[in-house]
């Protein structure tokens, strides 16, 4: 009898460590994309927050806690990470498969993903909380601070290796410079 | 030499490092400039044009003499200013621009035939003969004049580039800069304070001058302990703010490993972008040299320079200095060599007025008209009231003024202002927005002043952001005026250089002027003054100043020439850090990839996308082989192929069939859930976009493909489409391109093949042609397609990604065993071909559905994108060019793409041209070779013989014009 095995997005790729950062991939659990159709933005957003305790997120932000989280990733759409869901009156698509899902965590994590995204990281403007679409060096990623020094990457599931390969050039720059 | 007691070098450590192969001694602290000065070697370059022996004219980045070469081999870097270069142990540094040796150079000849050498020499010399310009002059010229040179090899070193976000930057370090950054940051903005030096402190580093009632660098150190403190400011040394850029965007260069022997992965350099809310520039000034004869030598330097190297490095750079001036400013520079010890051996001044001393002679009225000494300085000539002289001096010390660091105020098209008080371009006001100059770059250039000015700058910015800044008491500073009367040069005969990097004269500006270059900018392209890579940093306001004098107008209404980023020269891999070799762009891989590699398939870039080109087989010599047998396959058995590259779009949403009747020409409304149709995409212009299947999975769901290429390009225009023009429309899309891992599986015993795998086994009935829908595949959902792109009976079945590597070898496995196997890009190309598809080589941009025989597809019955613009008279003409196939007389007769199409007994001449080919290839099933082109009134001339002309790859073939479709045209095998 055939049986398919799983294989996750960085498999082989991660975990790596270099000076204070870790770079891992999170264990495979749900994507499911949400686009409330015309005039279902509110019903959807409160039949989130009966179903996993999470509303739709504001533009940039993120809702819920560590296990099940919606993430904003663009207007109208946002994606729910970790429960699978099954709600009336928006579009719903299985992203499961679709993102390489990593974390990078430790004290110079914030200088790292500096030297890959534009996006201003300042405790004062990029909180714990916020999310956004923007990009890791060449690819575009979704961008998600879930602790002071923890952030949460989506990049598509095919560009595993350039990923880890651009963060891991930074982690190494990173920790050459720390302390000079 | 190096002076006791003086410097603010660590003299208790050495360091030994090594210029043109000679070992040198200096102290952590030292620039190689400031090392080989106490180390009395003056002579450091050669000149770019005329290989004029040159030593260091500044201290500073403006360095326009004093290039070198670090490093050797692939890490070898050229054109490094000594000045900036800090040294360490071990350093290598070599001269450049200089064969055999830097005192003995070959090509100092091109000194004595100087006189032949003036502006527009070139321009009028080399005009002819024409051929002799690109095979004689050019590489003659380029080999004699010249900077540093690249190793030729790919370069190893590391760079890096990063981003930072601030409130307030502020771009330089001396009395104005840290007094700035030092009230925003206490008024608690976001600061980042960036100098392009080692050390903060800027000029007052170089002076012997209290502030606060203490000696100038100890005020600094305790400015930058309380800047170090606060969390909310940081300190950028060695970054040099390169360029000004819109919102607030600035660029600058860190010089991160430049100063270290081991630099281990961190980088060399690092190119920052920092997003400023606003800006204070307090770049400081440049002091300008007088021209005057021979005023090149090495020894000839800047007062203020000769000042840094005793105040801050402890050096003298002579034994017996002496000073030229118009300004007060410059016997600060005589004053503290003598109280360092040094001899001065006489100030001459260019004013009646001066200020006197007891330790050495003031020539007032004075100018200096000739200098001596081959490899440096020895004698200066010197004519002053009362008597000309000759003095012995290794030093000349020169001061013309200073010019404000106005560079990046100009880099949004800015133009500095003429103020005649201080005879000197400053900022204009408002020139960058939120950029606010102060102190010396802002004209102001007394330290107490420079204090206060530093404070207001800040206080403005502060404003602008809406924070309340914090009472702060000014230090108390010299108020010493310098008192400067202009004076740009010393008329007379000889060569009085301005521009010592591209060897441009005082008599190069006249002659330009008098050839009516009197433009500012004709006169800097006819000399190349301020062309090189200080652009001019030490010789456009001289150059300024002599054509206004030679043209008989002011300064201001001569003008200025444009500053442009980036301020000191940026490496190309700075710039491009981290896009080397493969970096250059993200690479993606299906799920497939490491089994098709392991099975040694030759990959080909589709896009980003890696995908199997061909998988040879032990003795297959040529891919032309295996294409054949992959081909082989799908035609007598079953083939797999990883089609998960293929664009997908999710659809969803009441509106859906009604957004895809708009945005398909054809129409989809009518598609039954459960089956597939083919899909044609126009442009606004009626052209066709891509093609693709799509599949009716419910009512309100439906699922896209697009071709690899345009994936990206329809997600765009399916966004476009719905935001900009159908925004009525409850639909919602998005990509799931990555989310599945799609295999086609085709051929005679697919389905054979598939009902091993899937968990409820199909048939013709359930499962016909163009039907989808939901399957098991070994207990793992997926979805089953019955498309074909070959023309045999064939699937595409897929399953979320992380099943991919797993699945794909599953269907391999199970192909080889009934007589097939997986086939690449080459054999999909061929299955195609014989079937007459089209792929983006056909519907290349240019090309209309009624030209590709679709016409009809294009629903009059509905509106759709490109409708309209596709019945332009034009574009339904009979006479375009339109598909066709091609089969060669001679079936082994090969053809390319590319190749263009005439009448048989046609002469070969553009007017003539009939067509041209899009895809070729060699048919093992109908063996003979294929191609698809397009030929003028298309299949109306089917039957015809067409002659095929490559006029770049030699091919010459008579072909017959027949239907696209060659292979199985009543397509029964694809309902099999």
């Amino acid at each position: 009898m055939v049986k398919l095995v799983a294989t996750s997005p960085a498999a082989g790729l991660v975990p790596l460590r270099h000076g204070s950062v870790m770079l891992s991939e999170v264990e495979a659990t749900h994507i499911t994309s949400v686009a409330p159709l015309d005039g279902k933005a509110k019903s959807v957003s409160a039949a989130l927050k009966k179903a996993i305790g999470a509303e739709f997120p504001d533009p940039n932000r993120m809702t819920g806690k560590d296990g099940a989280r919606v993430v904003w990733t663009g207007p109208g759409q946002a994606m729910v990470l970790g429960p699978e869901v099954a709600l009336k009156g928006a579009a719903l698509t299985d992203q499961s498969d679709a993102w390489t899902w990593l974390v990078l965590e430790g004290t110079d994590a914030a200088a790292v993903l500096a030297r890959l995204t534009p996006v201003d990281l300042r405790d004062s403007v990029f909180e714990v909380g916020h999310a956004a679409r923007t990009l890791l060096f060449h690819m575009t990623a979704t961008l998600i601070r879930t602790g002071a020094e923890r952030w949460e990457i989506l990049v598509f599931r095919s560009m595993a290796k350039t990923a880890v390969h651009d963060l891991e050039e930074a982690m190494r720059s990173v920790a050459a410079q720390a302390g000079r | 030499m190096r002076v006791e007691g003086k410097g603010l070098i660590d003299r208790s450590q050495t360091i030994s490092f090594r210029f043109d192969g000679k070992t040198y001694r200096g102290h952590p602290g030292d620039t190689l400039a400031s090392a080989l000065l106490a180390a009395d070697v003056r002579l450091m370059a050669r000149s770019f044009k005329y290989h004029r022996p040159r030593g260091a004219l500044t201290a500073g980045s403006e360095e326009p003499n004093a290039l070198v070469s670090i490093g050797r081999g692939a890490v070898q870097t050229p054109n490094t200013r000594a000045t900036v270069q800090e040294i360490y142990d071990g350093l290598e540094a070599h001269s450049q621009n200089a064969w055999p040796s830097l005192k003995w150079d070959a090509m100092q000849v091109n000194d004595l035939v100087s006189p032949f050498l003036s502006a527009g020499f070139y321009y009028k010399t080399f005009m002819w003969p024409r051929s002799f310009w690109e095979k004689l002059y050019e590489p003659l010229i380029r080999r004699a004049a010249g900077l540093g040179a690249l190793s030729g090899q790919s370069d190893t070193d590391r760079y890096d580039r990063a981003y930072a976000h601030c409130d307030v930057l502020v771009i330089g370090a001396g009395p104005a800069g840290l007094m700035a950054a030092l009230a925003a940051g206490r008024a608690g903005a976001d600061v980042i304070l960036a100098t392009e030096e080692a050390r903060a402190g800027g000029r007052l580093l170089a002076e012997i001058e209290d502030v606060d009632g203490r000696p100038g660098p100890d005020w600094v150190a305790d400015v930058m302990v309380e800047l170090d403190s606060m969390a909310n400011v940081q300190v950028m040394l060695r970054t040099t703010v390169t360029g000004a850029y819109d919102g607030g965007t600035y660029g600058a260069l860190e010089r991160v490993s430049h100063h270290v022997a081991a630099a281990g992965d961190a980088p060399l350099e690092t190119f920052w972008h920092i997003v400023a809310k606003q800006a204070v520039l307090a770049a400081g000034a440049l002091e300008r040299p007088i021209a005057f004869r021979d005023n090149d030598r090495p020894g000839i330097m800047t007062a203020g320079a000769v000042r840094a190297y005793l105040n801050r490095w402890g050096v003298a750079p002579g034994r017996r200095v002496t000073v030229f001036t118009n300004n007060d400013d410059a016997h600060r520079t005589a004053r503290d060599m003598v109280a360092a010890g040094v001899t001065v051996a006489g100030v001459i001044d260019t004013r009646a007025e001066a200020p006197g001393s007891d330790d050495y002679p003031v020539f007032t009225e004075g100018a200096v008209i000739g200098t001596m000494g081959r490899l440096g300085l020895s004698d200066v000539k010197v004519r002053h009231e009362g008597g000309e002289r000759t003095i012995a001096s290794d030093c000349l010390a020169v001061s013309g003024g200073w010019n404000p660091s106005v560079h990046l105020t100009c880099h949004m098209n800015g133009r500095p202002v003429w103020r005649e008080d201080i005879a000197a371009f400053v900022p204009a006001e408002g020139a960058v927005p939120g950029l606010i100059p102060c102190g010396a770059a802002n004209g102001v250039f007394l330290t107490a002043a420079c204090l206060a000015d530093g404070v207001r700058a800040a206080e403005t910015v502060l404003e602008a952001l809406g924070v309340k800044p914090k009472k702060l008491s000014l230090p108390t500073a010299s108020e010493a005026s310098s008192n400067m009367e202009p004076v740009w040069h010393v008329p007379g005969k000889g060569r009085a250089w301005l521009d010592f990097q591209n060897d441009v004269t005082v008599k190069d500006i006249t002659l330009a002027a008098k050839e009516n270059f009197r433009s500012v900018e004709h006169m800097k392209r006819y000399t190349t003054q301020g062309m090189a890579t200080d652009q001019g940093k030490s010789s456009n306001m001289g150059a300024l100043a002599i054509l206004a004098d030679v043209t008989g107008r002011a300064i201001p209404e001569t003008g200025t020439t444009t500053f442009r980023p980036p301020f000191v020269p940026v490496s190309l891999s700075a710039l491009g850090a981290g896009a080397r070799g493969a970096g250059f762009a993200p690479q993606r891989f299906t799920t497939s990839h490491r089994d098709s590699v392991d099975r040694r398939a030759v990959m080909v870039e589709a896009g980003l996308w890696y995908r199997p080109s061909y998988f040879p087989k032990g003795g297959e010599a040529a891919w032309r082989t295996s294409c054949d047998r992959e081909v082989g396959y799908v035609r007598k058995a079953v083939g797999v192929c990883d089609v998960s590259t293929l664009g997908k779009i999710d659809i969803q949403g009441p509106d859906a069939a009604a957004f895809l009747d708009f945005v398909y020409a054809n129409t989809f409304s009518t598609l039954k859930v459960g089956r597939v149709r083919y899909g044609l995409m126009l442009r606004e212009d009626g052209h066709v976009m891509d093609d693709g299947t799509t599949a009716r999975m419910a009512e309100d769901h439906f699922l896209m493909t697009t071709t690899t290429a345009a994936a990206g390009e329809v997600m765009q225009h399916l966004d476009f489409v719905h935001q900009c023009l159908r925004p009525e429309l409850n639909v919602r899309f998005i990509s799931t391109t990555e989310q599945w891992a799609q295999f086609a599986v085709a051929g005679p015993k697919s389905r054979d093949l598939l009902n091993r795998l899937l968990d409820k086994p199909i048939d013709g009935e359930s499962w016909p042609f163009m039907s989808c829908g939901s399957v098991s595949v070994a207990g793992v959902p997926g979805r089953l397609f019955r498309i074909s792109f070959s023309g045999e009976h064939a699937y595409e079945v897929a399953v979320p990604a992380r099943f991919g590597a797993s699945l794909w070898e599953h269907l391999v496995t199970a192909a080889e065993a009934s007589g097939g196997g997986p086939y690449g890009m080459e054999a999909l190309n061929v299955l195609r071909i014989e079937k007459g598809f089209i792929t983006h080589a056909e519907i290349h941009g240019r090309v209309t559905a009624f030209d590709i025989g679709m016409g009809r597809m294009v629903s009059p019955k509905k509106d759709c994108i490109g409708n309209t613009a596709s019945r332009r008279p034009g574009l339904i003409d009979e006479a375009r060019e339109r598909l066709v196939g091609l089969k060669p007389v001679e079936p082994e007769n090969g053809l390319t793409a590319g190749a263009h199409l005439f009448g048989p007994g046609a002469m070969l001449t553009p007017a003539n041209d009939q067509g041209y080919l899009t895809s070729v290839c060699w048919s093992p099933t109908l063996k003979t070779h294929l191609a698809l082109g397009f030929l003028k009134y298309g299949p109306d001339r089917t039957g015809e013989k067409i002659r095929v002309k490559d006029h770049v790859r030699d091919v010459d073939v008579i072909c017959e014009v027949c239907d696209p479709v060659f292979f199985d045209p009543e397509g029964g095998r694809v309902r099999g």
